[in-house]
């Protein structure tokens, strides 16, 4: 994105001044290197430098934790380096000066740091903070003791934030192959256990032995390798991918079709073909992301297409699960009760999960047309904070002495059978039969929710999140249509909990958390409210690397800090990228609408510019973002 | 689907000779609720009357239990109402829900604690009590109000002119985001405030009633602070000016008030607010942790609601009557109905009272104060 937008600026360029290496705003710079400093020091307090210390990557250079704490200066120095350029402006020629405005930056983080230090070194706070610790002194030190690590910190900061800073003065094609060479070393890095098991599964285990050392890490050589094959096919390739999307583009409607039918086959194909060859570890990993595609997949319509902020989502999935465990559990704790329960449905034998799943999915639906009548009418926070106030509820009675003798209480309801085909049993002892299950569903689930985004129902979910008022005027029932959108997100949500049920075997309140809507949430508003490849995207990244609420994901060192990552994420991207990784098209247009017209207005247009005149003008930065914050901004068409 | 059907075109003739069934109404959104309502007024006048009659044939709880189950629900409340104060200020002048405001106070309890818990080991707390309640009082405010002050410039400024929604998916990050920061920084365990000096914590008459000295401090602070407050909102003129941003942000900005500020000055006197409330917290129940302040957090919205959002006294009100129905509604109504483990579901109970409050009086027992454009 960066590289479009030099390329227009450079372009632009009519009168170029060359500037003094000290020409920098310095209190921009310092502040930022201040903020560099905070952060460092609180991903140090908080434990995440050590705890990801364990965790190598670059064997014997660089672990997860150095990489963290050393990207901090490097994304510091390039910040402090940037400068926004609004279309139709000169953009400045960079040089020496951003060198210097990173090299500024670092150097005043590690000031921060080394000040830290010295506290680390002179107090033991261990007692109230148990991160206090010397192992993050010796950590930040480089082993070296304080007085040589202190000096050798701010020399780090000075270098690297120099480094960040020189990003922006390298021509935008080495940048990007540069980038694309180090994103691809440490995908490899970060991917090791699935290319370890993918390799193992072709019977390449050899070749996995060469690229990663024992202990865990990539090799370095191997990695330079890596690097180097990445880069030389970026360069071989460069602009092949736009070509064959504009070849595409331009297909007639029917071979466009014919195109696209031919890569769905191919995908489904690699999805059936591709876990045999995987591992337990990853297909169980595959059937968890595969779970929270489903839970995203529901939430995307309650808030994507509808416009719906259900932050008790959690309770369908609950819902879900404790509906299937009720009715396929020979131990469910209702049967050995004596109360009403089992004297009405004593005669009801333990059912196979088939045979259950309908009813599941038909109360999840009871449920959310009982949940979401009353608070369809709600403004939208009070009906966000209401609906966590259902979710509670719920767990807190299933949860509650009350409701034990049917529930389990806090013991749940355990011995799940798993999925029974008659000729084999599903359960969380195969997480390859899980996959395939659960891809049926995700399958399932895509198919409904694609249908639905074109029907006259999602047409009217789209209205209805424009303007509500409008749309009711336009002769929408809004009230049925948003309650619709709550009984399809709850259906989808009762899928993935009658699977999770069946795979872990047992339920539990505790696995029905606040945290689990949010986390969902997140994989939503990550991967682009409002549409479906990009929240199944959002799914794949953060489930598969950070992992779920309860799931270890690929990054299992993360476990102890993926929720604050998933805070942090969640305001990064309302506050940069609030549509998302992959957006909606119709969502982008709503949050951006201002940038739009302001680019068309500095370029002297009319709003009805042609779509590759908008793309070739790549992002262009909002009047907010100007006031030196990230302009992430994102295309505008 | 009822819509579908509705659409058809009906020309000329008048709307209201067609019959229209139910679902095309949406009347029976309105009959649900009605059913809602009907019955939580059934269960609970129906725990009520049980427990009337139990009380009269004389194998109800005791008065002396009531009273004191009375008196812990008012000083619990005052803590909900501190902290609904934070949200009351911030939604009356923005509109949004400050969802981190909870783990604002929990910022200020946890605070207290180091504090506190440092100043136990030097013998201070011991010697000279009030003292380091003071300090106490005074780190915590300033952490709190720092946290909220940050919140803001980092992450709601920004988003000012988005859509509704945004802000608050903003706060919810937030509040996930410095739970978990706590939870990093001073681990997952419980931490104990130290005791109260042993003159302070016995038990003392006071206007007829057995009280701990306890409960008689934490309404002493929270009286003391909101009066301060009122003062500050009422005779000030940040106070004045907070007003009339409340009721029109560009309108003030016109009259040259510095609408930033003002906003900046809201958030930190709730965030002060919800500091003072997490020592009373801590003071109270002496355990504090990373999660102290999300049931605290939401409990306190509910107070807003009830009292109305914007209101600041039926704020404080709100939050005596929300402590004193959480404490007593467990035994009140479904003990007599013979429910078992009824203190489990006082949370229940809250959430309870929440979900009905919104759902039928969401503008609040005694009004809500809201801009015209928050209104809607």
């Amino acid at each position: 994105m960066t590289a479009t937008a030099a390329n227009t600026s450079d372009a632009m360029a009519s009168a170029p001044g060359v500037r003094s290496a000290t020409d920098v705003d310095w209190r921009r710079s310092a502040n930022i290197g201040g903020i560099l400093g905070i952060t460092a020091v609180f991903i140090g307090l908080v434990g995440m430098a050590v705890g990801l210390d364990k965790r190598m990557l670059i064997d014997p250079v660089l672990s997860l934790g150095y990489l963290f704490v050393l990207a901090i200066p490097l994304i510091g120095g390039w910040i402090a380096a940037r400068e926004i350029t609004l279309e139709g402006m000169t953009a400045p020629i960079k040089g020496a000066r951003d060198i210097v405005a990173g090299a500024v930056a670092g150097l005043v983080g590690g000031a921060v740091v080394a000040m830290f230090l010295v506290m680390l070194n002179a107090w033991d706070l261990q007692e109230l903070l148990p991160n206090w610790s010397d192992a993050l002194l010796d950590m930040y030190t480089f082993g070296q003791g304080v007085g040589v690590g202190i000096v050798l910190v701010l020399v780090v900061g000075l270098v690297l934030g120099a480094i960040g800073g020189a990003v922006h003065v390298i021509p935008a094609k080495p940048r990007r192959l540069l980038s694309i060479a180090v994103q691809w070393v440490i995908s490899f890095a970060v991917l090791e256990a699935v290319i370890d098991d993918l390799l193992g599964g072709f019977g390449l285990q050899a070749v996995a032995d060469v690229i990663y050392a024992r202990r865990g890490g990539l090799l370095i050589i191997p990695g330079l390798i890596i690097g180097a094959i990445a880069a030389f096919v970026a360069h071989r390739f460069e602009g092949k991918g736009a070509e064959l999307k504009t070849q595409y583009m331009e297909l007639e409607p029917e071979r466009k079709n014919q195109v696209s039918k031919q890569g769905l086959i191919i995908m489904v194909v690699l999805g059936i073909v591709l876990p045999i060859f995987l591992g337990k570890i990853v297909n169980e990993l595959l059937s968890n992301v595969g779970l929270f595609i489903l839970l995203a997949l529901g939430l995307n319509v309650v808030i994507g297409r509808a416009g719906i902020l259900d932050i008790g989502y959690v309770a369908f999935f609950a819902v879900g699960s404790y509906m299937m465990a009720f009715l396929t559990s020979p131990l469910a704790p209702w049967r050995e009760s004596d109360g009403i329960l089992s004297a009405v449905f004593g005669w009801l034998p333990v059912l196979n999960w088939f045979v259950a799943l309908p009813i599941v999915v038909l109360t999840a639906a009871i449920v959310g047309v009982l949940i979401g009548t009353p608070v369809i009418r709600m403004r939208g926070d009070y009906l966000a904070i209401v609906t966590l106030g259902f979710g509670e509820i719920i767990r807190l009675l299933f949860l509650s002495d009350w409701l034990a003798p049917t529930f389990g209480g806090a013991q749940g309801i355990r011995s799940i059978p798993g999925v029974n085909l008659g000729f084999a049993e599903i359960n969380g002892t195969d997480p390859r039969a899980v996959f395939y299950l659960v891809a049926i569903f995700v399958a399932i689930a895509i198919y409904v929710s694609s249908q639905l985004e074109t029907s006259r129902l999602g047409r009217a979910w789209m209205a209805i999140r424009e303007d509500e008022s409008v749309a009711e005027a336009m002769g929408i029932n809004t009230v049925t249509t948003k309650l619709f959108a709550f009984v399809v997100g709850a259906i989808l949500a009762s899928f993935s909990g009658a699977i999770f049920a069946a795979k872990v075997g047992s339920v539990f309140p505790n696995s029905f958390e606040l945290l689990v809507s949010i986390i969902i949430l997140v994989v939503v508003i990550v991967g682009g409210m409002g549409n479906i490849p990009g929240v199944m995207m959002g799914a794949v990244v953060l489930i598969g690397v950070l992992g779920g609420p309860s799931q270890p994901g690929l990054l299992q060192e993360f476990s102890e800090f993926k929720l604050l990552i998933y805070g942090a994420l969640l305001v990064f991207m309302m506050l940069k990228k609030p549509e998302g990784l992959i957006p909606n098209a119709a969502r982008n247009r709503e949050l951006h609408q201002e940038e739009a017209l302001q680019d068309a207005w500095l370029k002297g247009d009319k709003p009805g510019t042609t779509k590759d005149e908008v793309d070739d003008a790549g992002p262009a930065p909002s009047a907010a973002d100007i006031d030196g914050s990230l302009g992430l901004g994102g295309a505008t068409s | 689907m009822a819509a579908t059907t509705s659409a058809k075109p009906t020309g000329p003739t008048p709307v209201k000779n067609k019959k229209k069934s139910v679902f095309q109404t949406n009347n029976w959104v309105d009959i649900f609720l009605t059913v809602v309502r009907l019955v939580a007024i059934g269960i609970i006048g129906l725990g009520f009357t049980l427990f009337v009659i139990q009380q009269a044939t004389g194998e109800g709880l005791s008065s002396e239990a009531l009273r004191n189950l009375i008196v812990a629900g008012i000083a619990q409340g005052a803590m909900y109402g501190l902290i609904a104060l934070g949200y009351s200020m911030v939604y009356g002048v923005l509109g949004f829900i400050n969802f981190a405001h909870g783990e604002v106070f929990m910022s200020g309890a946890i605070a207290g604690w180091i504090v506190s818990d440092t100043l136990f080991k030097n013998g201070l707390w011991e010697s000279n009590f009030i003292v380091s309640l003071l300090i106490v009082l005074t780190v915590s405010v300033f952490v709190s109000t720092a946290a909220t002050i940050l919140m803001e410039r980092i992450a709601y400024r920004p988003l000012r002119e988005s859509p509704r929604l945004i802000p608050l998916i903003t706060s919810i990050g937030v509040s996930f985001f410095m739970q978990n920061a706590v939870l990093g920084l001073i681990g997952p365990s419980s931490k104990n405030f130290p005791a109260l000096p042993e003159w302070l914590s016995k038990k003392r008459g006071f206007l007829g009633i057995e009280l701990e000295g306890t409960k008689l401090l934490v309404l002493f602070v929270a009286f003391v602070s909101m009066a301060g407050l009122w003062f500050f909102v009422e005779r000030t003129k940040t106070g004045k000016a907070m007003r009339a941003v409340a009721e029109d942000k560009e309108i003030a900005a016109l009259m040259g008030i510095n609408v930033d500020r003002i906003i900046i000055t809201t958030f930190a006197v709730g965030g002060a607010m919800a500091g003072v409330a997490g020592v009373l917290w801590g003071l109270l129940f002496r355990g504090v942790s990373f999660l102290t302040g999300f049931l605290p957090g939401i409990k306190a919205f509910t107070a807003a609601v009830i009292g109305g959002v914007g209101n600041l006294g039926g704020s404080m009100a709100g939050g005596l009557i929300l402590g004193v129905a959480e404490s007593v509604g467990p035994l009140l109504i479904l003990e007599p109905l013979g429910i078992p483990g009824v203190s489990q579901l006082k949370d229940v109970v809250a959430f309870s009272v929440l979900v009905l409050v919104l759902l039928f009086k969401p503008s609040g027992l005694f009004g809500e104060r809201l801009s015209a454009e928050d209104r809607a």
